[in-house]
């Protein structure tokens, strides 16, 4: 028994519809929905190199650095932005963040 | 055999501690399965063949951004109790949209035949001789450069924006002036009185 794209491919997306289920879950925890989005990229990058690798092609690998890269300059914003929310308001509920309200 | 046994052990792991991230009640549990799930991704990167990108996954998201969470988890003083209270209210829609969205996925993935004719080798296949680092990097300081640059600059701003943002002057802190330190005169702090004898300085 071999293993082929399509394993990676479904593992890929049971992990991606994991990290969308974490944000539906747990919609009033900030960290966790950013833990969701870095399960979600996580699933990205395993696809993309999985294409890579079974296509014999580098530049998915290449794709999944820039994607790491991106993954983490979101993850520093994201929680310098609730480190500073919290500093003001004293809790990180998402659901009462209405001051950017028009 | 053995790499199906492997394969199927990663990814059995990787998915089940995948659903603690999600479903761990105490914040800093989530993020140890959050850095237990990203080394099952690198095991599988290095399964793959694709070593370099394994490697820089444990050391970008284990050693920096699983930590960055854990530094802000135990740093914000909150409580995680209150906000699981109405977990349950949002299961059924979250559970349909996720069945929805794996079943659609999956059978995705299992109506797709991969044509062996459409495999071109790419001028950018790695070839057999060469480890797979050295083809990344032969590949990513010629063609892709410039996308390396932007991604070295878009870390820069992500720093200078995260300082930024959480960088506070404290209003209560005694800091040095040094300006002010330098600027002084003896003549503005020290006086020189000439006592007279018996008679004392009042």
């Amino acid at each position: 028994m071999t293993i082929g794209l399509n394993h990676y491919l479904i593992v890929a997306a049971i992990l991606f519809t994991i990290g969308v289920l974490g944000i539906f879950i747990n919609r009033k925890n900030v960290i966790v929905i950013l833990m969701s989005i870095e399960l979600m990229l996580l699933a990205v990058n395993i696809n993309f190199v999985a294409f890579s690798v079974f296509q014999k092609n580098l530049i998915g690998q290449v794709f999944t650095m820039i994607v790491l890269t991106v993954a983490a300059a979101e993850a520093a914003i994201g929680l310098a932005i609730l480190v500073v929310y919290f500093r003001n308001r004293g809790n990180i509920a998402v659901e009462d963040i209405n001051q950017m309200k028009g | 055999m053995l790499p199906a046994i492997i394969f199927y052990l990663f990814a059995g792991v990787l998915l089940a501690s995948a659903v603690m991230v999600i479903a761990a009640r105490n914040p800093v549990h989530a993020v140890l399965f959050l850095i237990l799930c990203f080394f099952n991704a690198a095991g599988l990167f290095v399964l793959l063949g694709a070593e370099f990108i394994a490697f820089i996954l444990v050391i970008v998201y284990v050693g920096a951004v699983a930590v960055l969470f854990l530094f802000v988890v135990m740093m914000l003083d909150i409580n995680y109790r209150q906000m699981r209270k109405d977990y349950k209210r949002y299961l059924p829609v979250g559970g349909t949209v996720g069945l929805i969205l794996v079943a659609e996925l999956v059978m995705v993935c299992h109506a797709w035949i991969y044509d062996p004719k459409g495999l071109v080798v790419t001028p950018y296949a790695q070839t057999g001789d060469v480890e797979n680092t050295r083809a990344i990097g032969r590949l990513l300081y010629t063609s892709y450069f410039y996308p390396f640059q932007v991604s070295g600059l878009i870390l820069l701003v992500a720093m200078i924006g995260a300082i930024v943002l959480t960088l506070r002057e404290r209003k209560d802190a005694r800091r040095q002036r040094v300006a002010q330190q330098m600027d002084r005169k003896i003549s503005d702090v020290i006086e020189v009185v000439k006592v007279p004898s018996g008679k004392g300085v009042s």
